[in-house]
């Protein structure tokens, strides 16, 4: 029963796999919700700098941040936000494909670009497609610091203070559910004006030091927290790509297993009935 | 009197509660911030928060630089992550210049071990594709 050992060492090792996978599943599973976490926390923080941005940019209409000035695009500079390692099943290639029209887009009009890859696999894309990389950072972990991201947003910042880059997108996925997660390219600078606020009556902060110092420094924070926040979210997509490609990969292995067995038990019932008719004739013949 | 205090940071919201009093290290020297202060809006320097709360206690929390927004009823710390500094933010800026300048250096390694990767990937496909062809040809 040659066939018979056969297919028992390949049930084996599908089973093998099958436990890796499921294993995957669950820590992918109990990460993502930690990085749901991590996704809510770090957004109070966004939202109160952007309400005070707005006031700002209300009570303070005579001063023009370089940051809110939209001026015609002739260099486009984008952050690409993707995952350090694979098996998350087709997330960062619906990124990279989505980037690539709208990088095609951008070349129709004839606009230069520079990228800034964050993630492994942005960083072997974009290295691949030979595309200007200006910045780069990888490697974040589970749970990325913001420091680590300060060098990356402020070589695209000053790209954009020195004219290097007329716009500045943050390209990463949104988390939608568990399920479904979609590319996103988000304008970071020039920003837009919120139009929700409106000042009812006026009123205004102090100011230690100037207003302008305050509102240069609150710009650079909070495009910081938006491509922290784009970075945490890639990260709550990540696991929750992995965790749904592990499960179905767990699936297949188990559909596999069934059809080895059924094939197993044919093979050994075959045998068995070869045998008892060797037998049978054997004793006929005597 | 209370005042409602936030202490958030890009990563996470650190305290969020009533206190009597706030003790702040602005810029400008140390702040403190009662219930109905006139709205202000400074910048921080490295140092302690202390918070008076109602029951008589004190807490304090460190902040390595930030801004201390405060209206009549709220006061909000938007505390940094890490101690921020000009020549700071220059050197990490520096540094992923320079990761990404390697990258672009040793871009035709980095093709090259995608490209031997794939053809990898092809050789063992092409080999199991013979070994099963020899194994059907061995048993039939």
């Amino acid at each position: 029963m040659a066939a018979g050992k056969e297919i028992r060492t390949k049930i084996k090792s599908v089973q093998g796999t099958q436990k890796i996978t499921k294993a995957m599943e669950m820590v992918a599973a109990s990460k993502m919700r930690k990085a749901q976490d991590r996704m809510r926390a770090a957004r109070p923080y966004a939202e109160k700098i952007r309400m005070v941005i707005a006031h700002l940019a209300h009570a303070h209409s005579e001063y023009h941040h370089p940051y809110l000035i939209p001026r015609e695009a002739r260099r486009v500079g984008a952050i690409v936000v993707s995952t350090d390692r694979g098996l998350c099943g087709g997330l960062n290639a619906n990124l990279f494909r989505a980037m690539i029209q709208r990088l095609k887009e951008w070349e129709g009009q004839g606009l230069g670009i520079e990228v800034c890859p964050i993630g492994n696999k942005a960083i072997g894309f974009f290295g691949r497609i030979g595309a200007r990389i200006v910045a780069q950072a990888s490697h974040l972990g589970d749970r990325p610091k913001l420091e680590d991201l300060i060098g990356t947003v402020k070589v695209m910042l000053d790209g954009y203070s020195e004219k290097r880059i007329d716009q500045l997108y943050l390209v990463s996925n949104t988390f939608i559910n568990s399920m479904t997660q979609r590319p996103r390219f988000e304008r970071l600078v020039p920003l837009e004006p919120d139009p929700a606020v409106e000042l009812k009556h006026h009123w205004d902060y102090l100011y230690e030091p100037e207003a302008k110092e305050v509102l240069d420094h609150l710009l650079q924070r909070f495009i910081e927290s938006l491509v922290y926040q784009g970075v945490v979210e890639n990260i709550a997509c990540e696991q929750a790509a992995r965790m749904v490609a592990m499960k179905s990969a767990s699936d297949n292995a188990g559909k596999l297993i069934d059809e080895l067995r059924l094939v197993y038990n044919k093979a050994r019932q075959a045998s068995i009935t070869r045998e008892l008719s060797e037998i049978v004739a054997g004793a006929a013949a005597v | 009197m209370t005042i409602h205090v936030d202490i958030v940071s890009a990563e996470a919201s650190i305290f969020s509660g009533q206190a009597e009093m706030v003790f702040a290290p602005a810029e400008m020297g140390e702040v403190g911030i009662a219930p109905g202060h006139t709205p202000l809006l400074t910048r921080l320097k490295p140092g302690e928060v202390r918070l008076k709360l109602s029951s008589g206690e004190e807490e304090a929390f460190y902040v390595s630089g930030g801004i201390l927004e405060v209206q009549p009823r709220v006061v909000t710390v938007l505390s940094d992550t890490a101690v921020r500094a000009h020549d700071i933010d220059e050197a990490s800026a520096l540094e992923a210049r320079a990761r990404a300048e390697q990258t672009l250096s040793d871009k035709s390694g980095q093709i090259d071990y995608a490209k031997a990767l794939a053809e990898y990937a092809e050789a063992a496909a092409q080999l199991q594709a013979i070994q099963r062809l020899r194994r059907l040809a061995g048993r039939s």
